[in-house]
């Protein structure tokens, strides 16, 4: 961020606001019956030098403080993560249909929940994270081990082809134990079908170291990404080594996908369709985009969980369906309008 | 009641009369010779029913979900993935099961065997009538009605025996760690109903997800809690997840793990589920017992 200029000042500016108000939006909806001025009251309590009567009884302050705001918090990593590592995958494959998905990243880490979920018996629960992290990490070095072998000098095509390979069998895999052990079918489903259900602080505790390396390293990287967007040979004679950076860039992109993953299960279309959006608005320049991405993302995600928790209160609904069917459509607008440039 | 068991008594003779064989005497003895010799049963509560209404030595087979009675057959027959030739290795002349996945039942017909497809009940009159069709059709009618009248004895001296309260308890049955559970408009609801007890989830989709939220807002009496076996959730890791310190089934003990068998089948062994719930909901005392004539 060096020397801003005042369209990045703008753009910057009013993706934060958005991202501002969508905190506030979400923490002030949801199925339980808080009043929007006590919340408010309640907020402004936990400020320093701050005491004010909110008028929340002891259990409403628990649901906002244990449940609510957690919520919002873990909503807000989890799409800021999806799509800032959906914006580098777009840039170190120079293919705007890379995403964690097309990788293997989620399959994998699927293959990994359900294998926990099924073989784990009464521990199942508490080792679905760790499995479904390592799960991805092994899919996502499959992917990229399979596209270096075969690929020659190709390499991000082959790469995208590996893996939609790895995530056919991983998949493969995970529909066989799920068939061999019905009885933990709606546990697995539930964890595919995306969920901030179940957060509380300590998932995001949980998450938060993973994101921030990932994150940091993905901005370090962020000129190369620019670099690369020109092609390898350019690359090569500015001094970069493009097999290095990419190999980097994937596995801290994985790192931090995989641990948003482990806690809300899979959460599709965020990875593909925010950076999209972004770019059609501000252009591709990775400076720029990186940090618009990560904040449109989490504003996404806090605004599909409010529509999760509400829509048909006071049943849940899954929020990687409503990510989908929100994604979908505005994916295909998106495509439509950017014909020209792709 | 006696109705349908005289009808489902015609259907089993007519259906057994039909292989040529000289008429018998509708006594038990005499029909022994008709009734189905090697039935496979695909499903857990079907095989419970099976061996409740007195047709276990007639049973060959059964999948490999069914864990009762423990001296059934099991075999690694799946009623979710039902494969027909491995069900047809067994010889069936009676097939039982609940679900008609990937099409078995129009498989087992061509193939010549009887089917009984018996749907998961909604009520405890469904549970009675497929008993009553379990035992038509195994030669087993007596011991049907029997059973029968014997369950609807047990349950209702078991309701009797729960006090009656002014407002009813509220409760949360959790199906699984990620909150989904039941209304009181299912077949576990009902039987909590019973009971006196009504569920905090309301709403069309009678299998609803929670928000966490909601059910801390609901602040259920008591915690039913059906997924041990599945999830290893305990009382003590309901107390440790945030906020639900606070709840009052949390700081009572009101937090009871039940067998997640006897409450997602609806078998005979319901019984044995509603005792295990009342004798939960006996010790909770009636909040104003002087406006309530004692049952």
């Amino acid at each position: 961020m060096t020397r801003p200029s005042p369209r990045h000042a703008l753009v910057l500016g009013g993706a934060t606001l958005l991202f501002g108000a969508a905190m506030l939006l979400g923490t002030l909806i949801g199925p339980a019956g808080l009043t929007a001025g006590g919340v408010l009251l309640d907020l402004l309590d936990r400020l320093p030098f701050i005491a004010v009567d909110s008028g929340l009884t002891e259990r409403q302050q628990v649901i906002l403080w244990e449940i609510r705001i957690p919520r919002v918090v873990l909503g807000a990593i989890v799409g800021a993560t999806l799509a800032i590592a959906g914006a580098t995958y777009q840039g170190v494959f120079r293919n705007p249909l890379a995403d964690p998905y097309l990788l293997g990243v989620s399959s994998g880490a699927g293959l990994g929940a359900t294998l926990a979920i099924v073989v784990g018996g009464a521990m199942g629960s508490a080792m679905v994270p760790p499995a479904a992290f390592a799960g991805g990490m092994i899919a996502v070095m499959a992917t990229y081990a399979l596209g270096r072998s075969v690929g020659g000098g190709r390499g991000e095509v082959v790469i995208i082809l590996a893996g939609v390979a790895v995530a056919a069998f991983a998949s493969a895999i995970q529909t066989f134990f799920m068939q061999r052990h019905d009885d933990t079918l709606r546990q697995v489903y539930s964890w595919m079908l995306g969920r901030l259900t179940t957060s509380g602080w300590t998932d995001v505790r949980t998450v938060l170291p993973y994101v921030l390396i990932s994150v940091a390293v993905i901005a370090l990287f962020r000129r190369m990404l620019d670099v690369m967007a020109v092609g390898d040979v350019e690359a090569a004679t500015l001094g970069i080594a493009p097999a290095r950076v990419r190999l980097i860039l994937i596995s801290v992109a994985t790192l931090g996908t995989a641990a948003v993953v482990s806690v809300s299960g899979l959460i599709g279309f965020v990875g593909i369709v925010i950076p999209h959006a972004v770019r059609m608005l501000i252009g591709p320049g990775h400076r720029l985009l990186l940090p618009t991405s990560l904040l449109a993302g989490a504003t996404f995600l806090i605004l599909a969980d409010v529509v999760a928790r509400t829509a048909m209160s006071p049943a849940e609904l899954p929020i990687g369906v409503v990510t989908a069917a929100i994604g979908a459509p505005f994916f295909l607008v998106v495509l439509r309008r950017s014909r020209g440039h792709m | 009641m006696i109705a349908p068991l005289a009808a489902l008594a015609l259907v089993a003779t007519a259906c057994s009369g039909s292989d040529g064989e000289d008429p018998v005497p509708a006594d038990k003895a005499g029909a022994a010779a008709d009734e189905p010799q090697a039935i496979v049963s695909l499903s857990p509560t079907t095989t419970e029913m099976l061996y409740a209404v007195g047709a276990g030595d007639q049973v060959v087979a059964v999948d490999e979900r069914s864990d009762f009675p423990s001296d059934a057959p099991v075999t690694d027959l799946s009623g979710y993935t039902p494969n027909l030739e491995a069900i047809l290795g067994y010889g069936p002349d009676l097939v039982v099961l609940t679900d008609d996945n990937a099409d078995i039942v129009a498989g087992l017909e061509r193939s010549g065997v009887e089917v009984l497809q018996l749907p998961a009940a909604q009520t405890l009159d469904e549970t009675y009538t497929q008993l009553e069709q379990v035992g038509a059709a195994t030669g087993n009618i007596g011991e049907a009605a029997e059973l029968v009248s014997e369950i609807q004895t047990d349950i209702d001296g078991i309701v009797a025996s729960v006090p009656e309260r002014e407002t009813p308890l509220t409760y949360f049955h959790e199906l699984d760690d990620t909150y989904y559970t039941v209304t009181d408009a299912t077949y576990v609801g009902e039987v909590y109903s019973m009971l006196g007890l009504t569920s905090i989830a309301t709403g069309d989709d009678t299998y609803p997800q929670l928000s966490e939220e909601l059910i801390l807002e609901a602040d259920p009496d008591l915690v039913f809690l059906a997924d041990g076996q599945c999830c290893g959730v305990t009382p003590e890791t309901v107390a440790q997840r945030p906020g639900w310190d606070g709840l009052t089934a949390v700081r009572e003990d009101r937090v009871h793990v039940v067998d997640e068998d006897l409450a997602s089948r609806w078998g005979p062994r319901i019984v044995d589920f509603m005792r295990e719930v009342a004798a939960i909901v006996a010790q909770i005392p009636a909040d104003q017992p002087a406006n309530q004539p004692a049952p």
